[in-house]
């Protein structure tokens, strides 16, 4: 187990270093921020001085190792818009992004097993049909749609929740249920996927002959084997999640680390959107570790292998 | 002896010739669900091929007196079936249009992403070595992170315009690609039928074109047709949130975000192109699980063995990513 971790590490770890190699390239690609700082009447020297100021009049190998130091320092510089050091402004958006995704996740699972099961238990009733096509469509609505629908129902029309912000629950409810909905329906049809396979086995096929009922035989002895796919799909999704956030906390208003990226895109606050980035990959880095760790824990082919 | 050699021979034959539209429309008329998919489709592709000629200056023509009509008001012409917007253009008219942007702008990311694809993954697989670690490598990192954070990082840098947008979506999709026609090709070139033609001399150019690729085509082609409606979501996303197709062409997604301004005022403007992006996908995901399940031999047996088998059977296992 301790193997298959450590290969699955140094193989995260390589991809990191290549995704975070690439947003430095592509930061230095993105123009000069002379341009868009100073004012056009600029001089050569002010120009000059700017460049120094932010380390850019160097050769691109010191700029490359001092961003593999910042890296280190998780220090990328002060916000051009804010005043405040970038990671600061990163690291003070994610935990907001973070506790949605926490509740978008169980929401997403909380659905989609029932919905799943209730789709491969009976898969040609109309019970097992309607499940199946809902799972089909709530995997194909577009998180903005749902948001945007969401606000139009509930808040315009009912005026039960509010349209944005944060605040008390009223104001997770609309971003939640956005987020959850597309995990939701793919979940739900992996569930299906999943169980319909299982469901045909003979060991259920024994379990049934015993007399075992039918919630016992779903939940007690198939869905185990459900367990594996789940964990895979659902920690795509959660990763999905972290960066869907980015759409939905736009609508919402939503101060999160995908609003704070969108905003420092429009506004060419380079050094948020490095340290933005860097937060979501390696969140989504340390995310890909834990579901290795979860997946040998829980299949003694890799643990024991 | 022939009964014993048939099997044989047949396990080592290119796979058999694949349904004919005959057969094909013959199963379809059992599948209800995947009839009235497939009949949704026909009818969006005729009504955006026809809107391509009649409805460009419909779309953009602007009618102050007929400003923010509700649905349905036909009084004054069938372009207002669906509404107008704060400036009296047709909504209907702007779907048509919006549609033809984001159909044209998935199929073409979908197109080139399976011929960039294809070409990658069987020489990835097929050569093997550095070359097949590199690409694999590469086709992690993307695969690692999230389409949406790639593609607006990678919006950041380059202006935002059409041909921007669908590197920036071939990009995210091609490892997808890549992964299943390397893995194709890998097990396929341990083939009988792949040693014998290279005992006979085949070139290697021979071998990929005449006996790998017919082969790992049909399974990238499924893959495809599913894709098709992740990579109109995906684009909707960008579009919305204004990386992606700009204004003044229209798109889906951008009328989505457009109307939004409007939501109290006029609903129609984000609930009907919303509705469209809604109708295709699923329509999209039906019609493709039902392709799959008819194309796969393993699975078409059981179809003529027992109808109802029709529906998707696997759904969700291609959907893994």
């Amino acid at each position: 187990m301790t193997a298959f971790i450590l290969k699955r590490l140094a193989h995260s770890l390589i991809t990191l270093a290549i995704f975070l190699t690439l947003i430095f390239v592509f930061v230095r690609l993105s123009g000069n921020p002379a341009d868009l700082y100073l004012p056009l009447n600029s001089t050569q020297e002010m120009r000059d001085a700017f460049a120094a100021r932010i380390g850019l009049d160097q050769p691109i190998y010191v700029q490359f190792g001092r961003f593999v130091l910042d890296l280190m320092h998780l220090d990328f510089g002060d916000s051009f818009v804010r005043e405040q050091p970038a990671m600061t402004v990163a690291l003070s958006a994610f935990p907001r992004t973070l506790m949605l995704a926490a509740l978008a996740m169980p929401v997403a699972l909380l659905i989609a097993i029932p919905l799943g099961s209730a789709a491969a238990y009976r898969p040609f009733s109309i019970g097992g049909r309607t499940a199946t096509v809902g799972a089909l469509t709530a995997a194909s609505v577009p998180d903005f749609w749902i948001g945007i629908m969401g606000v139009l129902w509930f808040s315009v029309m009912l005026g039960w929740l509010p349209t944005s912000g944060t605040g008390g629950w009223q104001y997770w409810v609309l971003p939640v249920v956005a987020l959850a909905a597309r995990p939701a329906g793919i979940l739900a049809q992996v569930v299906r996927g999943t169980m319909v396979q299982t469901l045909a086995s003979p060991y259920i096929k024994a379990a049934r002959a015993k007399g075992v009922g039918k919630s016992a035989l779903i939940f007690k002895h198939a869905f185990r084997n459900a367990t594996l796919p789940v964990i895979t799909v659902g920690g795509e999704q959660l990763a999905g999640v972290l960066s869907g956030a980015i759409v939905v906390e736009t609508i919402f208003g939503w101060p999160g680390i995908g609003k704070t990226m969108i905003d420092s895109i429009l506004q060419r606050d380079f050094s948020v959107v490095q340290a933005s980035a860097v937060v979501i990959a390696c969140s989504i880095f340390l995310l890909n570790i834990m579901i290795d760790i979860l997946y040998a824990r829980l299949d003694p082919r890799i643990r024991l292998g | 002896m022939s009964e014993l050699a048939a099997p044989l021979a047949e396990d080592n034959a290119p796979p058999p010739k694949r349904a004919g539209w005959k057969t094909l429309i013959a199963a379809l008329r059992h599948d209800h669900l995947a009839l009235v998919a497939a009949i949704y489709l026909a009818l969006l592709g005729l009504l955006l091929i026809v809107g391509a000629f009649t409805m460009q200056d419909l779309a953009s023509q602007q009618a102050l007196r007929q400003r923010n009509l509700p649905p349905g008001s036909i009084e004054t012409g069938w372009q207002y079936l669906l509404g107008s917007d704060s400036l009296g253009r047709s909504v209907l008219a702007r779907i048509v249009v919006g549609g033809l942007r984001t159909v044209g702008v998935s199929i073409a990311t979908v197109a080139i992403s399976v011929v960039v694809g294809i070409t990658l993954g069987i020489l990835a697989g097929y050569r093997g070595g550095i070359f097949d670690a590199l690409i694999m490598r590469a086709a992690d990192v993307s695969l690692a992170f999230p389409g949406i954070l790639l593609a607006v990082v990678l919006l950041y840098i380059f202006p935002p315009a059409i041909i921007t947008v669908i590197i920036v979506l071939v990009f995210n999709r091609l490892p997808l690609y890549i992964r299943v026609a390397r893995a194709e090709t890998l097990e396929v070139r341990e083939r009988l039928f792949v040693s014998a033609a290279r005992v006979l001399g085949a070139s290697g150019w021979r071998i990929t074109r005449k006996h790998i690729l017919p082969i790992v085509a049909p399974t990238i082609l499924t893959i495809a047709t599913l894709d098709l409606a992740v990579v109109m979501l995906v684009e909707s996303s960008l579009s919305f949130l204004g990386m992606g197709v700009q204004p003044p062409s229209v798109s889906w997604g951008l009328l989505v975000a457009d109307g939004r301004r409007y939501l109290r005022a006029a609903w129609w403007l984000t609930f009907f192109p919303g509705l469209a992006i809604v109708l295709t996908a699923v329509a999209i995901n039906i019609v493709s699980n039902w392709l799959r399940v008819v194309l796969d031999p393993v699975q078409a047996a059981r179809l003529h063995a027992v109808q109802p088998e029709a529906g998707p059977a696997e759904g969700g296992q291609n959907d893994r990513r």
